[in-house]
This record gives C-alpha cells, structure tokens and sequence, in this order.
C-alpha cells in the first residue's frame, strides 16, 4: 500500500515513453539522384585505421579545407561488426555518418532500403576504373558508391614443387588435378596437400562457392536476380569442392578454415595450392621465419572448369548516407579520396589494392608489389558475389547447403535444389 | 535478515504518522523508480511491443527500391513454431536447454569438489585458490578464442588426444553421434564456470561450524558420511543459489559458442545466438520474438527454481526456512 502513489506514477511514466517513440516511419521515400547540396563538416565511418595512413589523408583534406573538415569515425574490424552499425544508423535516419564505407555485397541492400544516394552521373571517373569494381557499385544500373580499392581472390602454388616436377602452373581444374596427383608423388612433397580455400560455414565459403560457380561458367544469381543454381555448370563448379573434400585433395580440417588458417596451412609449406587474397603475398614472403615458403611460391588468376576462372570481388566502395546533412562536401571528398592521386598513396603507404587500371600497368609500382599484374588478370576476369537485397539471408542459405553438400550430407544435386528453393524464396520475399 | 527485523518497527510507525510518512518514501524512491522505469522498464514494454510488429517487404521491380508495410499481429510467435523458421527456433531451444541442463550439473559437481579441496588446510591452499579462480577471471571471449586454438584441427586438444577430430566445424561429430563443436562449447563453459561454482560453495563451506564436524566425529561417521549427512545439508542454500546464479546464465549463452564455433552454426546456435542473427538481418520483430520468449523461459525457471527449492534470495539465512 505504502508505495501506491509512486508506482503509480512510475507506471506513468512508463506507458508515456513508451507512447512517445511510436512513431516509427518506414522505408524512406525512394528519391532519385537528387543534386547533392549541403557544405559543411561531414563524418566518414569506415573499418579501423590500424595504420594511422587514413588520419594523415584526411588531415590534408582538412589543411585545405577549413569549412569542411572530414572526422573519421571508425567502426568496428569486423564486416559484420560495421554492417550492423551501418544499419542501426541508418534505420534511426541519423546524420551520424556521412559518407560510409560499404562492403561491395550490402551494395543492393543499402541501396534498395534508400539508405545510400544515387551518384551523380559523371562525378567519377568510371572508364578508368577496373569494369568489374564499377560493377559492384550498381544496382537497377544506377550507382551507388565510388569503387575504393579492390581485389580478388588469387591461386597461391609453389614453385619450387611445381618446378621439381616440371609443370606450369594449371589454369583449369583439370590440370590442377593433374599437377597435384604428379607433385604429390615427390618425395620433397611430404605432408603436402593438394589444395585448400576458405570452407568454414561463414563469409568465406560464400566467396569461394561463387568463384567455383562463376568460374565452371555459371552463375548463383543470374542478371534478372533470380537464382540459376540447377544448371550443369552450377553442379559442376559445387563438384570442384565436394570432389576435392572426397577425395582428400582438400585436407579435411579445411571444413574449418578462415582466410588466416588457410595463410598459416600455406605459409607452414603444407599446400600446393591455396586461393586467398593479395594481403597474403607479402606475409607469405616474409623472411623472419613465420613463412616457410618465402620465395618459393608464386600467384595466378583462380583456374576454371576450361580456362582462367572468375574470382569474386572483395572490395570497400564509399558511399554517401541518404541523412547526410552536408551531401556536396561528402560527394566532394569521395571524388577526391578514390581519385588516383590518393590510390596510388594509399597502395604505397598502406598495400591497399587500386580502382583503377592504368596503375596495375605501372612498372614503378610492379617493382614494388610484385602481384600487380596478376591481380589486374584476376581482376578482369571478376565478378560480384550474387546481388541480393537480403544478402544476409542469402548467404546464410548458400553457407547451409553448401556445407551440407562439402560434408557429404546431402549430394551435390540435392543441396544445389534445395539453395535454388531457399534463395528463391528470398529473392521473392 | 533485514526484513524481519524491520517488520514490527514499520507497524509501528504506521500506526503513529501513516499517511506523511508513506507519501515521504514515495517521493524519495521517485527518482530510482523512474530510473528503473526508463532504463528497464521502457526497453521491456518496447521489445514486447516489437515482438508484435510484422514487417513485410516487396522490392518495386521498377525501381528496385524496397516497400515496406508494418501490420501489428502474432506472426512472428507463429513462425516459432512453423516452417524454417519454427525448426531453427526449436534447435536453439534444444540447444540452451542442454547447454544449461549438462554444463550445470557438471560444474556443480566439479565446483562443490573443488570448495572441499579448497577448504582443506594444506600448504599450497592460497595457489590452488588462485589457479582455480584464473578460468573465472579470464574474460569470456578471450576464453573462446583460446579454446578455438586448443580445438583447431592440428591443436592441442587433438594432440593429446591423439585424434582427429573436426572440432569446430558444424555437424562434426565424435563416434559418430555426439557433436563435436558442442561438446567443445561444452568443455569450455565448464572450465571457466565451475570455479565460480566453487567459489561461492567455499563461502559457503566456510561458515559452517567445526562443532558439528566434531561431534559427527564423535558419533563415529565417516568421511563418506560426514558430506552426506552434515556437509551437504548445510551447504545447500548455497548450492542452491549457485546453481541458480548459474542456470540463468546459462540459458543466456551467447559468447562462448559465438567465438568458439562462429555464428549460425545449428549445432551450438543458442536463442540468444538466434535472435542476434535475427537482428543483424533487419528483422526486429521474430527477434524481439525470440528474446521475449527467452526472456519467459528464463523467468520460468527461476520462479520454479525460487518455489520449489526454496532458493534464498534474499537473505533469510537457515532460520527463516525453518
């Protein structure tokens, strides 16, 4: 009895506030590429800084722009971590975040819930730019952020048993096979696997399912955004993964592997072949004993069922928040922090791979990152991971089947029905 | 102790200066009540309004933008128990129940083991507390990540064991039938959690009079005896509120398995694992869903628990359970 009158007016209180936030508004409207206005200070969200390179561009920015100074706001290391910032950010509408860093597979889902803006036609100089990094800015044709870097996937080999048993390296599958069975033969190849990728029910696996898909000739998502996963090439690129488990090419502790164990089974001299990023080339090389390969391994584009494969791309594009206050300062700093000045630097100064072409071709820089030239083939040959608006969805549907299909619980045939039900059904919602 | 000790003052007090005294205390917990309202309080009543909330959404294949529509309804309690999701919502069900029900039993038994031999006087008694405490210490995800070395496939765990175990892989599992990743899960929470356990078992033991110990002596029991029969007894209001502390961190699980095996894996996805995968794909309403229906759960168990075991709470000490 004693605290009736308090509880009543806590319960007061309580049904106000709760009362008082019931106006959640839905989707913003889906406004074309309105002419970005807006000058002042802007915020950029991006990954961590870990180098301190990113502080030190935007304090030129800043020197030269008073009125406009760029803060950086930097999120979480992980993709997952940032995303789920992004979006919280975003479903509030709040002009926190300015221009953002957008991992190339949430293009579809930032751009279809109107939390991104069109890019202006003609702000970037796009005909300079790798095709396929232009490409995973789009979305219905219209772009959506500016390629920031790029890359691929790219097959690690060992020259030193490829030489040993006098191959080339392979360019299919086939010839992988066939170099694996000749090499693995060797006596100096002891303890060595054929190949290995990133298999854990994760990102990764996604990646590398899409890669084997797109480089058997097929697609997961076709460009009419419905999934075309019951083809003969689909089955065939799934049948590169589950062979490989079947028949002990791939180690079975792969069905565990991230982007780092697979570096530190290659880096251990324990794969002949191993499809990673560029980052691995210089830690592989490293020569203060944590690489037991240094020096005695080599890249390549991907291999496919009949020619070079598609690796997927990997990239950062930037893009400017749709509650963003000062919208033409943002667009002006993405034009100028993805321009090929500030690309070459960051290359330099942090080994974060280019947007554009001509600077693969550069024998200054060649000198200096020695995978250039093999990145740009790869990069040619690339293709998105599939455009889905519920990304998360989808890739946790590719990650299922395909798990279930590497690990030999469903047949190949069996998990790729299942996927193209599953994403259909996705596609669809 | 403080509850019944104030009982007859406040009777008392009542009878002289009832009404401005009661108005006094209610307007000095204004301020606490309407912090608890608005820090605990307000989130509830939001999320429960949330778990409500349907969104269905159509992408405009002209423009390609997504159209959302919000209806109020029960769909997402339907989809617990239907289709795809139903299914899901039924593993991490399974799954937290046998988090709690397996790794608690065992840590009881481990942590009560542990209090005996920490109770003991022997030499090394402050390093053997220490050691023990370290698990306890060591923030969870640290732990995880830790684990997730000892459980890689070329990692210790298989090393000593001299096998070859998948351990953190989804669907692995050990002879065939039981699953590896969980059992890993497993092993883990109990290495960190049965100290805690114990600690709080010690604290227990502690207290208990050497008289009685004496006396059972004198009547001729055995060590055997002697724990079943005074012991146990004595120290079970404290076990009690041990294994309860536990169980409701249990069914919460969350980290260990996140790092130690990863997201969106069926064999150790937990309902808080799923309501986060829920909320880190934009879907607010079955994840309020599945937090509230946790949120029951939980409120469950620790009624019965409080009910049935008489769990002492709030520190009415063996006496007031007469």
């Amino acid at each position: 009895m004693k605290y009736r009158h308090a509880a009543a007016l806590a319960a007061i209180a309580l049904v106000a506030t709760a009362c008082g936030s019931d106006s959640e508004s839905s989707a913003p409207d889906a406004s074309p590429a309105a002419e970005a206005q807006g000058v002042g200070p802007i915020t950029f969200a991006n990954g961590k800084d870990s180098s301190g390179v990113l502080q030190e561009l935007l304090d030129k920015w800043n020197a030269a722009h008073p009125d406009e100074e760029v803060t950086l706001v930097e999120l979480p290391a992980q993709a997952d971590g940032q995303r789920q910032q992004l979006i919280q950010n975003a479903q509030t509408e709040s002009d926190a975040f300015d221009v953002i860093a957008l991992d190339v597979v949430w293009t579809a889902e930032f751009a279809a819930n109107g939390w991104v803006d069109e890019l202006p036609e003609g702000a970037l100089p796009t005909s300079d730019i790798v095709p396929s990094l232009v490409e995973g800015t789009k979305y219905f044709d219209k772009m959506y952020a500016a390629p920031w870097g790029g890359g691929t996937g790219l097959l690690y080999y060992r020259t030193d048993l490829l030489d040993a048993a006098g191959l080339e390296p392979p360019t299919t599958w086939d010839e992988l096979v066939a170099a694996c069975d000749a090499v693995l033969q060797l006596p100096e190849a002891e303890g060595v696997d054929c190949y290995g990728g990133q298999f854990n029910k994760y990102e990764g696996l996604t990646v590398n399912f899409s890669e084997a898909v797109n480089s058997a000739g097929g697609s997961v998502v076709g460009s009419d955004g419905q999934p075309t996963l019951t083809t003969p090439e689909a089955k065939a690129g799934l049948d590169f993964l589950v062979d490989g488990f079947a028949s002990g090419r791939i180690p079975k502790e792969a069905i565990t592997w991230d982007e780092e164990a697979g570096r530190r089974a290659f880096q251990a001299g324990k794969l002949l072949f191993h499809r990673n990023w560029s980052y691995v080339y210089a830690l592989a090389n490293e020569t203060d004993g944590s690489s037991q390969v240094a020096g005695k391994f080599d890249i390549a584009p991907i291999p496919g069922a009949t020619g070079y494969g598609h690796g997927t791309i990997g990239a950062n594009n930037l893009a400017i928040s749709s509650f963003a206050t000062n919208k033409k300062t943002a667009l002006d700093f993405i034009t100028w922090i993805t321009s090929q000045d500030v690309a070459q630097h960051l290359l330099v100064e942090s080994s974060q791979t280019p947007a554009y072409g001509a600077m693969y071709d550069d024998p200054e820089l060649i000198d200096q990152f020695a995978f250039l030239p093999m990145l740009k083939e790869g990069l040619q040959n690339a293709q998105p991971r599939p455009s889905i608006v519920h990304y998360g969805d989808g890739t946790a549907a590719i990650q299922e089947e395909v798990t279930a299909a590497l690990t030999g619980e469903k047949s190949a045939e069996q998990a790729l029905s299942d996927l193209q039900d599953r994403l259909s059904e996705i596609v669809d919602q | 102790m403080t509850i019944t000790m104030a009982a007859p003052k406040r009777r008392a007090v009542r009878l002289t200066k009832r009404t401005g005294d009661s108005w006094t205390a209610g307007y000095m917990l204004l301020p606490a009540l309407l912090t608890l309202a608005l820090v605990a309080g307000y989130p509830i009543v939001a999320a429960l309004r949330l778990s409500f909330v349907e969104v269905a959404d159509q992408i405009n294949p002209q423009t390609g933008m997504l159209e959302k529509t919000e209806s109020l309804g029960l769909g997402n309690y339907v989809g617990l128990f239907v289709g795809d999701s139903g299914e899901a919502f039924r593993n991490a069900f399974m799954n937290t129940t046998l988090f709690t029900v397996i790794g608690v039993v065992v840590e009881t038994a481990l942590g009560v083991a542990m209090a005996l031999v920490m109770n003991k006087a022997f030499r090394a008694r402050a390093l053997v507390r220490v050691s023990v405490l370290v698990p306890w210490a060591i923030p969870t995800a640290i732990s995880g990540l830790m684990w997730k070395w000892i459980f890689e496939s070329d990692g210790i765990a298989n090393t000593v064991l001299n096998a070859e175990i998948i351990w953190t892989a989804d669907n692995s599992t050990i002879f065939g039938f039981i699953s590896a990743p969980f059992t890993a899960v497993l092993v883990a929470d109990i290495w960190k959690t049965a100290p805690f356990i114990g600690l709080i078992v010690l604290a227990g033991l502690q207290v208990v009079p050497k008289e009685v110990y004496e006396a059972a002596k004198v009547d001729g029991a055995g060590p055997f005896t002697t724990f079943w029969r005074i012991t146990l007894p004595l120290i079970k209001p404290t076990v009690v509120v041990a294994v309860l502390f536990r169980m409701l961190d249990a069914l919460k699980m969350f980290d260990l398995p996140f790092v130690l095996v990863g997201a969106n894996k069926h064999s150790v996805e937990t309902l808080s694992m799923l309501a986060q995968f829920e909320l880190s794909n934009v879907r607010y309403g079955p994840a309020a869903a599945y937090s509230t229906v946790l949120f029951a759960y939980v409120a469950v168990i620790a009624f019965v628990f409080v009910k049935m075991l008489g769990a002492d709470l709030v520190g009415r000490g063996l006496k007031g359970r007469g």
